[in-house]
Formats: structure tokens, sequence, C-alpha cells
């Protein structure tokens, strides 16, 4: 696909007047017209939800749509920038929901409680990351994807022994600071048909923390300490030889991506105003965020916006189109099993192995690619 | 070996060979630590009998791993959906035959659990064969995407487990003279876990047998060490590594059989949930090495049933705890392999 | 002019972004000893892992016996009849010195006399027959890297820097051995850093540096030419001196 001069002209001009969003995205523009098309409306549409679509179940997607974009890139920074596969990232986002529920349903539904749940949750994270680092990726980095994946059952295991605390298979649920519930309202009359209450304020705060979280992730990655570690994933040897202390770096990244899930983790917490072993332990949440970042775009930072939106929009809508086909295939044998709404993994997970193999750079790259 | 015709008179005085006994007195060693913390000698040996058995049957289920890991330097996280598929198979047999498993023989018992365990390795072995093909070839050569990859390739068998077989748990009965306990005294051992330690055993011998006795045995010893050497001495060890892999998936296959109805029941994440074990004991053991997957999985199995008993809540963490002391006594596992 | 046993003809090989071999040509005729010669980094051992397709030639062409092997795989290579001993030995340390002679006799049990005259070459091997090799000196490994080489008969034996890091007396007694193979009729090509022991068995010599053939010939006529030695081999022959 070739651009005619002037529509590229028109492109640089842009890019060059963007001083401002330039700086906010680090320099690392998305390189696509079709990728910042998309990207744009991703953002607006999640900016403008509240106002857009009425009702619980859009604005409660879009949310969660909001985290799972944090949660997905700090994801990234492991294994596209630094070329570690962890399985404990559940963990961390789990500790963060944890902190924010024990926080305000045992001391009180304040925002003290909050900072206290989520420094407290923080700290943890960053404790663990270190420690399983130092443990694992002193020897061999195949050894940390392993041991991971140990620790964090062993987390959910022990997240549903210590009941008294955790709630246990229940979970917790608890109640918001006042400026957040549903009740609250900052003004007496709805702008555009939506009411300004505590419900809209907690969604603006999911959307606004994440926002920062990747713009920061995306700083760090292009960042010289985001330069080292692609430089370790591309040749440890190299990079060793070069006098970077290897094990440093990577445990360096593994603690900035456990704290940024931590985060997400709290967030959706906070939105969800219940925290359980199911919606931030649990394992196959480990593994829709590595269908997410594959499938977005391993090592783009993007991808993990491409990613989120895809799996969590996939996870509504892929369903009802699935169970159209199989009703309508109703009679033969094993097909309409295999099309069946809950099936959509099955079709996820083929289109996840086909990513690996045949587009590492996942949607992104394809969309780089294209635009060339 | 008896292809060896020639053998040169034993001179005098050999220099004797170092062999590693420490990791192997573990076992004995933590047996006894935990009698006075267990109390009465009975419930000891009910634990250790437990215990032996359930760290056979990881045994089963770890060791293809760790030789596939040895030999090629790939490493399968899909390992776990061949636990489940053997699982599953047995229902192949146990439709058609359910009689044998009601009727009060134990020669048709036996012979059902037999042909349980024929039908599921047959089945994860063609499994595995299609997995090597398909899933693990392409991407030789990088550890990322081998666990990306292989990831994959377990989410994608484990909805086809659901499509084919349905998503709910399914009971599976344990053949009549395999339930209850053999009593000696006030000793009760279950009988399945007698079995399993049996089983577990046979097989153990067998794959020591099989690798210092035969010359595919001594290729693969050789291939873990060094495959570019085995290569240059004439030997093709692709076709070694994909026979090793399918092996490997055919004992997943056999633990899997093992494991459903030690739990009677079938879920098809049962493989994943049992790998988080099965990791644990080749970190342990040391990557590639037979031996140490062994000890590794009696160690761990062990130390779960002692700690489950003193202190139920630490159970599932003692794992971890385990792994933690092993690799900070030795960070490359007890029995490391020398590569290169 | 018969064929010789092998050929190259402008072999080119890269190694990832590496350009290490560009366009290497000799020959190693049958039933002498071929010396390879070069500094470090002239790429000797490459040249070998080329010839033996551990590294694959990126271009240009490989004869050996009279077939095309350039493309062949490793294992059909050392089918075809030959042997590789490489640089670090690759000794099976976990299987005694037993089981690494009898996993290189490929075609069944070793011939009963075949054994006697190989461990007559190297006796050290006999007190360690039931060992793991592992507990091999390195010069007892190279003897046995070499055993493991002949236990069968074979057409051509490539030999990577065998008296590298050995006791002056090892040093010897492998080119003793050396010298028992070259009578026995064997075709050797042999890496050498050391120009004594080169000079004291080649028939003929090959000198590399930089990745290309800058001297083929006798090796009388190397030995003979003090000025040849100095441009040739530069510094590498003073210090092994």
């Amino acid at each position: 696909m070739s651009t005619s001069p002037a529509l590229s002209l028109a492109f640089d001009e842009t890019r060059r007047r963007g001083g401002l969003l330039t700086g906010l995205l680090s320099s690392d523009l998305p390189r696509s017209r079709a990728l910042s098309f998309i990207l744009l409306a991703i953002f607006v549409l999640l900016a403008a939800t509240p106002f857009l679509f009425s009702g619980s179940q859009p604005v409660g997607t879009a949310a969660k749509i909001c985290v799972f974009i944090v949660l997905v890139a700090s994801y990234d920074l492991l294994l596209g920038y630094s070329g570690i596969v962890s399985f404990a990232h559940t963990m961390f986002y789990g500790i963060g929901g944890y902190g924010i529920a024990i926080a305000l349903e045992r001391i009180s539904p304040t925002w003290g409680s909050v900072a206290i749940g989520l420094v407290s949750a923080l700290a943890l994270s960053a404790l663990l990351a270190v420690a399983i680092g130092l443990l694992s990726l002193r020897v061999r980095a195949i050894f940390f994807s392993m041991i991971t994946l140990a620790v964090a059952s062993a987390a959910a295991v022990l997240a549903s022994q210590l009941s008294d605390i955790t709630g246990g298979e229940d979970g917790l649920s608890f109640q918001l600071p006042p400026a957040l519930r549903p009740a609250f309202r900052v003004l007496s009359e709805p702008v555009f048909g939506t009411m300004i209450n505590g419900r809209l304020l907690a969604y603006y705060l999911v959307f606004v923390v994440s926002l920062v979280v990747f713009l920061l992730l995306l700083r760090i990655v292009n960042s010289p300490f985001g330069r080292v570690l692609q430089a370790i994933r591309e040749n440890e040897f190299r990079a060793e030889a070069l006098g970077y202390r290897v094990v440093a770096y990577r445990t360096a990244a593994s603690v900035i991506s456990a704290l940024a899930a931590t985060a997400a983790g709290a967030l959706m917490a906070l939105w969800l105003r219940y925290n359980g072993p199911d919606t931030t332990l649990s394992f196959s949440i480990m593994i829709d965020i590595l269908l997410m970042v594959v499938i977005g775009g391993m090592g783009t930072m993007y991808g993990a916006v491409i990613g989120a939106a895809v799996f969590v929009l996939a996870q509504s809508y892929l369903q009802v189109l699935m169970g159209a086909g199989s009703a309508a295939l109703a009679g033969i044998p094993l097909l309409p099993n295999l099309i069946h709404p809950d099936r959509w993994l099955l079709w996820l997970g083929a289109l996840f192995i086909i990513s690996v193999y045949a587009f590492p750079g996942g949607i992104v790259g394809r969309l780089r690619q294209s635009k060339s | 070996m008896s292809d060896m015709a020639a053998q040169p008179s034993a001179p005098a005085e050999l220099p004797s060979a170092k062999t590693d006994w420490l990791p192997l007195l573990l076992i004995p060693a933590l047996g006894l630590l935990a009698l006075p913390f267990v109390g009465s000698p009975s419930t000891w040996v009910t634990l250790t009998v437990a215990g032996l058995a359930m760290g056979m049957m990881i045994f089963l289920m770890a060791s293809g791993l760790t030789l596939v890991f040895g030999l090629m330097d790939i490493i399968n996280f899909g390992h776990g959906v061949f636990i489940s598929l053997g699982a599953y198979a047995t229902l192949l047999v146990l439709g058609p035959l359910a009689g044998w498993a009601t009727a009060d023989s134990i020669g048709l018992n036996l012979a059902l659990l037999a042909l349980c365990i024929l039908v599921a390795m047959g089945v994860t072995a063609l499994a595995g064969a299609v997995f090597e093909r398909v899933i693990v070839r392409p991407v030789y050569g990088s550890h990322l995407k081998q666990i990306l990859v292989t990831m994959g390739g377990l989410i994608v068998t484990e909805q086809l487990i659901h499509a084919l077989w349905g998503a709910s748990p399914i009971p599976i009965p344990l053949p009549q003279s395999l339930r209850g306990a053999f009593v000696l005294g006030d000793i009760v051992m279950e009988r399945y876990r007698v079995v399993a330690v049996i089983i577990g055993l046979v097989v153990f011998v067998g794959m020591q047998l099989l690798l210092n006795r035969t010359r595919i045995g001594l290729l693969i010893r050789a291939g873990v060490e060094n495959p570019e050497m085995v290569e240059a001495l004439g030997y093709r060890i692709r076709r070694l590594f994909v026979s090793v892999f399918i092996a490997g998936s055919a004992l997943a296959g056999l633990g899997g059989v093992m494991w459903a109805f030690y739990r009677q029941t079938l879920t098809a994440g049962m493989g994943m949930e049992v790998m988080v074990l099965v990791f644990i004991v080749i970190i342990i053991g040391g990557l590639g090495s037979v031996g140490g997957c062994f000890v590794g999985s009696i160690l761990v199995a062990l130390v779960a049933n002692y700690v489950g008993f003193i202190e139920p809540k630490l159970a599932l963490i003692s794992n971890i705890l385990v792994m933690a002391l092993v690799l900070i006594w030795r960070p490359q596992g007890l029995f490391p392999v020398a590569r290169r | 002019m018969t064929e010789p046993l092998l050929q190259l003809s402008g072999v080119h090989t890269h190694i990832g972004p590496y350009h290490i071999l560009h366009g290497v040509d000799f020959t190693v005729p049958a039933g002498e000893l071929t010396m390879l010669l070069g500094r470090n980094g002239a790429g000797k051992t490459t040249t070998l892992r080329t010839i033996m397709g551990l590294w694959q030639a990126s271009s240009g062409n490989i004869r050996f016996d009279g077939s095309d092997i350039t493309t062949r795989s490793t294992p059909d290579i050392a089918r075809a009849g030959i042997a590789y001993v490489p640089e670090a030995m690759g000794i099976f340390t976990d299987l005694t010195v037993r089981e690494n002679i009898v996993l290189a006799a490929r075609s069944g049990p070793v011939d009963k006399n075949r054994l006697d005259w190989i461990l007559g070459l190297f006796p050290a091997l006999k007190r360690f027959w039931n060992l793991p090799a592992g507990n091999l000196s390195g010069g007892q490994k190279q003897m046995l890297a070499i055993a493991r080489a002949i236990a069968e008969p074979r057409r051509l034996l490539l030999i990577d820097e065998p008296t590298k890091g050995l006791a002056p007396v090892m040093v010897r007694s492998m080119i003793e051995a050396f010298r028992a193979l070259k009578s026995s009729g064997e075709t050797i090509l042999l890496v050498e850093q050391n120009f004594y022991a080169a000079s004291a068995l080649g028939d003929n010599v090959v000198v590399m540096d930089d990745g290309r053939i800058v001297h083929s010939g006798a090796m009388s006529d190397l030995v003979a030419d003090k000025d040849m030695q100095q441009r040739l081999l530069g510094l590498s022959l003073d210090a092994h001196q």
C-alpha cells in the first residue's frame, strides 16, 4: 500500500505539530494511520462512554477495558520488552485488589484506607517481585516462568485458605468512600442526559489513572532503561559483556511491571466494589492476559490497548455470534460443539498460536507493516 | 550391554567413581524428621505410603517433560494437557466395559486398569506426535515462543476436550477391588495407593534399565549432555527427540490415568493443576535429570503429606518452601545436568 | 591424478551476521595427513565445522569421496565416513569410557582386535574403562575423543587442536599416536597451533588467515623455508617453540 505524497505530507505535518502529544507519548508514536485512527477511536469512546451509552453494562465494559489496558501493558513490559515470561502477573493484580478490599472492608470506607491499602499492596508486590527475581532470574530465564507459575498458584491457594483476612472463596464486598458512591451527586441536573454522580466519578477515576499509568509505562519503555531491557532481550550475553547487570535490570523490570499490575488490581476492586479469587487471582485471567498481549502485539505497548479492547469486546460479543452459528449447525455431530459460545477460547487460542508463528508483532505489527 | 564383545581385564586398583549420595539421603532424613512431629508410627506409615504413591504419580507425569527438556532444550508448558487427555481416554474403556469395574473379580478389575492405561498411552502418544509436529517443531530455539505457543496448544486442547466430552466434571469409579484399604494392625494403607506405588516403581526401574542398558538409552543420556556430538557421531537426534517426546506424552497419559482414578473425577484443567507440582519437581531435580525427577517427586509429595497432617494450611505452600530451600542449596537442582 | 578424498571449493560460511569463511579452497589427499594451520580466529574450527555440516556453507561446495556433501545433514556426513573430534572434545562425561566407545561404533559391537589396537595406542583408557568419562584428565579425555573417532574404520578424521592445553609429555604421546594412525593408512585433517607438532606429522600443509587460504603445499617445503614460516605464521611459530 503506497501513500500519495500529499497525504504523507499531511501526516508528517500533524506529527510535527503534535509537540505536546509527542511528549505525552514519549515520541513513541503509533507509526501507522490505521493504528492511530483505531487508538484515537478507542480513546474517545472510553473517554465518552458514560455520555454515549445508557445503562450500566457499557460503562462496566469500558472500565474493564481501561483496567486491562494497564494490566496488559505492564505485562508487555516483561514479555515484549524484557523477553521473560511470568505467570505471576495475576498474583500482583490480586494483591492490588485485596489491598483495597481488605483496607476498605476492615478499616473504613475512606480515602485514607484507599491510600493505606494501595501503599501496602504496592510494597508487598515490590518485595515479592524482588524475591522471585533474585531467586530465579539468576539461573535461567526459563526458571522464572516455572517458578512464577508455582508461586502464583501458591498465592491463589493462600488467598482462599486465609479466609479470615481475604474472605476465602467468597471474596470481599465493601463500601467505597462517599464521593464514589452512586448516591453522591455533584450536580443536581443531568448533563447530556447523564447523572454526574459518584459512580461517574469512579469511572473517571479508573479512566484517568489507567491513562496516566499507561503513559508512564510508555515513557519507561522509551527511556534508556527500556532500551537496555531490549538489548538484554536481543542478546543477553552481549549486554552482560557491555557491563549491564542483566539480573538487576530484569528484576527492576519485573518490579515495575508488578507495581503497575497492582495498581490495575486496585482500580478493578474500586470499580467492582468487590474482590475475590475469580476476579483477580485466577489462572484463567493469566491466560487472558497472554492472549491479549500476543494478539495485540508484543513489545509495542499499543498492542495492550488493541488487545484489551478486542478481547473484552470479543468476550461479550463473539459469544453471541458463535451462539447463532452453533444453533444454525444443530444436528451436525461435533461441529455445533466447536462453535458453541462457551468454546470461544478455542478460537482465540488458535488465533494466539497463529499470531506467535506468523505475526509476532500481533495486530499492531500488522498495521504498521501494511502502512509501508 | 551385550554388544560390547571386548572387555579388557580389570586393573588391580580402580579410581573410585564419585556418586552423589547426598540428595538421595534427603528422603530417609525427611521421613525420620517427620516421625516425631507426626507422633504415632502407624499414622506415619499411612502418610508415608500415601506420599510415595503421590510421588510416583508426579514422577510419571514429570519424567517425560524433563527428558524432552534435557534432549532438545525445549520446555513444553502444554505437557499438562496430555495428563488430562490420558485421564479422559479412560472413558473410552470405562464406557463399553463398565461391568469390569463393578465385577467382583480382581483379575477383571486389574485388566480394566491395564486396558485404561494402554488406551490412554496410545491416545496421548498420538496426541504427542501431533503436538510435536504442529505446535513445537516450528519454534525450536526460542524459549519465549515455546512457552507461548505450548500454552496456546494447552488452551486449544483443553477446549477440544470440553467440546468432545463436555465441560462439566465427570465422575469415574475406581474398580471394585482397588477400593478400600489394607489393614495391618493399626497401619492403614489404601489399596489404590499401593498399586500406584508398584506401577510407579515398575516404570522407574524400566526407565533406568532403558537408559543405562540399551543403546537408545545411551543415546538419550549422551544427547542430553551434548546433542551436537551425538549428531557428529552419525545419529539423527531429531528422530530420537521425537520418540522421546512421544514416549514422554504417553507417560503423562499413564500418569493421567493414575491421577484420574485417584481423584475419581475428570476435569479438563486437572492436568494444568498438577503441572505446578510437576514444574517444582523438575526444577528441584535438575532440568533434564530423570533420577533427580524421581527424588524430587518423592520429596515434594512426602513433604506435602507430612505438612498436610501437621499443619494443613501450609501444605500447598510447603512445595514452594522445599523448592526455595533446594535452590538455595543447589541453584541448578539436586542433580545438575552437565551441558557442553 | 585421482580425485582427492576431500575437496573444498569457494566455501563461504556465515555465522549469524558474521562472515567467517571467504571462499576457502583446498584438498585433502587420501592416505595422507594434512595440517590446517593459522592463527586464532583464522577460521580453522569454522572450516572443520562447515565440512561436518554443523554450520552450513552459504556458498561454494564440499566434495567428499566423489559426492557433494555441502548441504547434507551432520549425521549423513558422519555416515559417509567422516569422524570429527571437536576442540572441546565432546566427551559424554556422564557415560563411562566404555559407553562412549560403544556409541561411536554405530554398526554394532566393537571389533575385538580393533579395540585392542586402540587401547594399545591409549593404554590409559583401559584403567578407566567402566568409570564415567567425567573422571578423566584433560589428556585422557583427548585420548578418548580420538579413540572414539577410530572405534570403527572411517574414511577421514577431522581433529581440532588435539594438543591444546596438554602437558609436553602428553603432547609427545599424542604425536606418537598420530604417527601410528598415519602409518596404518588413515586420512587425517588436523588443526594445530603447535608448529612443532605439526611439522613432525604433516605430509601437507594448508595455512589460513582471516577466513582465506594463504598457502598450501608440502609440509617439507614449509619446514625448509624459514622466511615463509615467518611470513605465514608470524608470531604463532615463535610462541610455541
